[in-house]
């Protein structure tokens, strides 16, 4: 039977490539897939694209490929990502112009069509159309202050540059999962237009393959929450992202490359699994909704995994869409304050502040409040030790966040900070903030109907133009 | 028999992650014994109550009895959106900590076989 053997690559932008090497070089390969954005890393994106209309696309693309590049060649290994991010021309053409320089010229392939920015930001569309997926809310309440929106493609045009023989694909937005469900029905020829439940449940199988790799360490040990036995996980400093092998008839297998740290085992993928998938039982994407409820993970121990049991519907007519909208600003300062009578001290000087936010008629929304060290992570779930103990405490910690529609606001709370140093509660100690300000953005998740989007996909060659 | 009061710690394991203003989180057995605790005592209910003094958002749950796991979405548990909030846990990734917190009651003989049954995965 024919299979694929696909790996991960990066799980976000700013994650580490060393990981794929030896899935490269020791993991039998064929394709590295690489999710470089998270929901709101396109906003980071906007950011670039604005500075520099050539940028707008995740830049560690590059780095990594003149790592991994001559490794995949050398190899027959062929990649896909999303790093194209706002700009997939953009990175194609960073990328072709870096490996170019080494003498490399891999077939490289990009996948647009994504941006649907003109249809959220045009005031013909009826109010009904591209509401908040959660609240039904109208978009016309963000229209103004909307600054990207991309809907989640799909596998078919991932699929389509393969076929074409690209040995590179770079996408904009498409689902996280299809960066692999692309390569995998590529490679074993499957219809992601299946209507028969067999083809359905093996489109399942291929997305939940695509959902255990997308977030790279965190499918093979890495994240792993417990108490205790994350430290039975080896070596996760050199860690292995996780491997899969699937067969035509769609079951797969979960593993890693030989000789490296972390674990493939029921607890490290199930963890995965389930992780941030809203309900099991209709995991929606653009190729196929998958059900989890029949899935089974048999544990055949040394870091295999077999998936079988996914079952799939056909998708529905309309594409998720997340956009995101400037939503004011947040300044943020660090302070801490030592013994005797830490607690008390850092009570007073938050007080000071309150009381010049007030006396200045300083515009904000919220100060945000909270004591890194006891109850960040927490909040008021963290067991606090009473006042008395807080006291005797060797320094607490304060962490202060304004929110406020004003940038001017924003840029000035720093400064309401350093005279308390000498005017105020003593030994402090580690201020920071002075200047740190950002803006900040809402989320606005939608849906929009494939028939205006999907027309507008393009999937090209780099250098062949027609 | 008197039962005991035990966090979930001691006997699951858990991930939480960020979907816009919802935070998703998967709570885990390590054994069939430990997961008929969990689903007869980890309710939407009990963890609306729990997260209750911090954010009052509706909580849905599922079961899935095939890999021995309760999944819980809490929703507008990220004042907004990532990008928007100001904790430290901007995306609610420690959350499943906090999850663990929660108190469950368990006869000291459930807890025993859910701690000394052998666990499915291989940590060989």
């Amino acid at each position: 039977m024919t299979s694929i053997r696909i790996g991960a690559g990066l799980g976000f932008y700013g994650d580490h490539w060393e990981p794929v090497v030896a899935s490269i070089e020791r993991g039998e390969v064929q394709f590295i897939a690489s999710d470089h954005l998270a929901e709101l890393t396109l906003a980071i994106l906007q950011k670039d694209r604005q500075r520099d209309p050539t940028l707008g696309y995740a830049r560690d693309v590059v780095p990594m490929l003149l790592r991994l590049w001559p490794l995949m060649q050398a190899r027959g290994v062929r990649f896909v990502c999303n790093a194209g991010g706002l700009n997939p021309q953009g990175a194609a053409q960073a990328v072709q112009a870096a490996l170019a320089a080494k003498g490399w010229q891999p077939r490289i392939a990009v996948v647009s069509g994504d941006d649907v920015l003109p249809q959220l930001q045009d005031p013909a569309m009826p109010d009904a159309a591209l509401a908040h997926l959660f609240t039904g809310e109208p978009v016309v309440a963000v229209r103004e202050r909307l600054v990207f929106g991309n809907a989640y493609l799909g596998a078919a045009p991932i699929v389509r540059a393969l076929d074409l023989g690209a040995d590179i694909v770079i996408t904009g937005r498409v689902a996280d999962a299809a960066l692999f469900l692309g390569p995998i029905a590529h490679r074993l020829g499957w219809d992601l237009n299946a209507t028969d439940a067999a083809g359905l449940d093996r489109l399942a199988q291929g997305l939940t393959v695509g959902h255990l790799l997308e977030c790279s360490g965190q499918g093979s040990g890495g994240n792993f929450g417990s108490q205790g036995t994350w430290k039975a996980i080896p070596d996760l400093a050199h860690i292995g992202f996780p491997i899969a092998e699937v067969w035509e008839d769609g079951t797969a297998l979960i593993t890693k490359a030989p000789g490296t740290g972390g674990r493939v085992n029921f607890d490290t993928v199930r963890q995965q699994l389930l992780y941030e998938v809203h309900n099991p039982h209709a995991y929606h994407s653009p190729d196929v909704v998958l059900d989890m409820g029949g899935i089974h993970l048999n544990d055949e121990g040394h870091d295999r995994v077999r998936l079988t049991g996914a079952r799939g519907t056909a998708p529905g007519e309309q594409l998720k869409v997340v956009a995101g909208f400037r939503d004011g600003f947040k300044a943020e300062v660090t302070w801490g304050f030592s013994w005797p009578d830490a607690w008390d001290k850092a009570q007073a000087a938050i007080d000071t502040i309150r009381t010049q936010l007030a006396e200045r008629r300083v515009p904000h929304e919220e100060l945000y409040v909270e004591y890194p060290g006891l109850n960040s992570a927490h909040g008021p779930l963290a067991p606090l030790p009473p006042p008395e103990q807080l006291n005797q405490m060797n320094e607490i910690w304060t962490r202060l966040v304004l929110r406020t529609q004003v940038k001017a606001a924003a840029d000035g709370f720093g400064r309401l900070f350093p005279w308390i140093g000498l005017s105020g509660p003593a030994y402090t100690c580690g201020f920071s903030g002075l200047h740190n300000t950002s803006e900040l953005l809402g989320i606005w998740p939608t849906l929009i109907p494939r028939a205006e989007v999907e027309p507008n996909v393009r999937v090209e060659l780099l250098g062949d133009e027609t | 028999m008197t039962s005991v009061r035990i966090p979930l710690v001691r006997m699951a394991h858990a991930r939480s992650g960020d979907k816009a203003d919802w935070v998703d989180f998967g709570l885990f057995a390590w054994n069939a014994a430990g997961y008929a605790i969990l689903e007869r005592e980890v309710t939407a209910e009990r963890v609306s109550q729990h997260f209750a003094p911090w954010l009052p958002g509706e909580v849905q749950a599922w079961a899935l009895p095939n890999i021995l796991a309760l999944k819980f979405v809490l929703k507008g548990a990220l004042q907004g959106g990532g990008a928007r909030n100001l904790r430290l846990d901007n995306l609610g990734k420690a959350m499943a900590g906090a999850l663990l917190r929660l108190e469950i009651e368990v006869t000291p003989d459930e807890l025993a076989q859910a701690l000394e049954k052998p666990r499915v995965g291989w940590w060989g």
